[in-house]
């Protein structure tokens, strides 16, 4: 019930913006444009949702699928107790779209993981460096076409 | 064995002193640790075979256990650790990880600690029971036993 509020409020502010909802097994999901990210963001964060959590901000390779990317963030609003989850699709040739980690500052972090693992540029992002591999790793090593046994050391190894 | 009846002695001597007074290394990073504790604490207790001391700093021990997995970000770790252990050195592979890799075969891990340092024995397991790391440990005394010793003033063939 409370779920149904919080998309059917989405679509009635922004009725051209919100491309497609969808709330299967309780899930409530939003599929935006990259364009419209920081202002839903901003709307979602502020009352009467109160959206202050970010849970996690993934990315999904779809492979041969055109667009080939599709970006992922998990909000929790501690007050309403609900969930929602933002979907973005990303063309591989324009990998960019703009960082959320001025409204929640743990997206610093996250999307430093997305662009270490896929590629993807945050623009505004305050330190867009690798997160978890080391300097001079090559390539995005959660992509589906990153070689399955291609190892990158880090110093010379035996034998 | 070659050299004189007093080398020889020597060298049993020598072998008999190094395999009790093993002061470890743990180098612990992944789950395995748990395992590594209750093999060295009071239910299992490593130190009844004389590898009881712990030595948190790699250039007052000389038996590293490489505890779990080992990525590659952390190999040059690993190698500088090993190189600033004092002579007479051994090391422990501890657990699936640190033997081949485990379950890990991707981008981010070394297949196998043998690829960055040599390795004196091998523990398999996910993790071990620490009655295999006792057992390892035991091997490990044989072979410091049974081996040709080093010491500074030992003369040399070549």
């Amino acid at each position: 019930m409370e779920e149904k509020k919080v998309l059917d409020g989405l679509k009635t502010k922004f009725p051209e913006k919100i491309m497609e909802t969808s709330s299967d097994f309780g899930d409530d999901t939003v599929i935006i444009s990259r364009d419209f990210l920081i202002e839903l963001a901003q709307h979602l964060n502020d009352k009467p949702y109160e959206y202050t959590m970010l849970l996690d901000i993934t990315c999904v390779d779809y492979g041969d699928r055109e667009p080939r990317f599709e970006m992922v963030y998990h909000l929790l609003s501690l007050s309403a107790k609900h969930r929602l989850r933002i979907k973005i699709s990303l063309k591989e040739k324009e990998l960019k779209l703009d960082s959320v980690s001025s409204i929640w500052k743990n997206a610093n972090w996250l999307e430093r993981e997305v662009y270490d693992m896929f590629g993807v540029h945050f623009n505004g992002h305050p330190d867009l460096r690798r997160l978890f591999m080391y300097d001079g790793f090559e390539g995005y090593p959660l992509r589906k076409d990153y070689p399955l046994r291609k190892r990158q050391p880090r110093i010379r190894l035996r034998k | 064995m070659e050299g004189s009846f007093i080398t020889t002695k020597f060298n049993h001597i020598l072998g008999w002193a190094r395999k009790f007074s093993l002061f470890h290394y743990p180098y612990v990073t992944a789950c395995c640790g748990m395992e590594y504790m209750s093999a060295a604490c009071a239910h299992f207790d490593l130190d009844r075979f004389g590898a009881g001391w712990t030595r948190f700093s790699p250039r007052q021990s000389d038996m590293m256990l490489v505890v779990g997995t080992i990525s590659q970000k952390l190999a040059p770790v690993l190698r500088t650790v090993y190189d600033q252990m004092t002579e007479p050195k051994f090391v422990i592979a501890f657990g699936t990880c640190a033997v081949s890799g485990g379950i890990y075969d991707n981008y981010a891990v070394v297949q196998g600690i043998d690829k960055i340092i040599p390795v004196d024995v091998y523990v398999p397991g996910c993790p071990p029971r620490p009655e295999t790391v006792l057992d390892a440990l035991i091997k490990l005394q044989e072979k410091i036993q049974n081996q040709d010793q080093e010491w500074r003033w030992k003369k040399r063939k070549y």
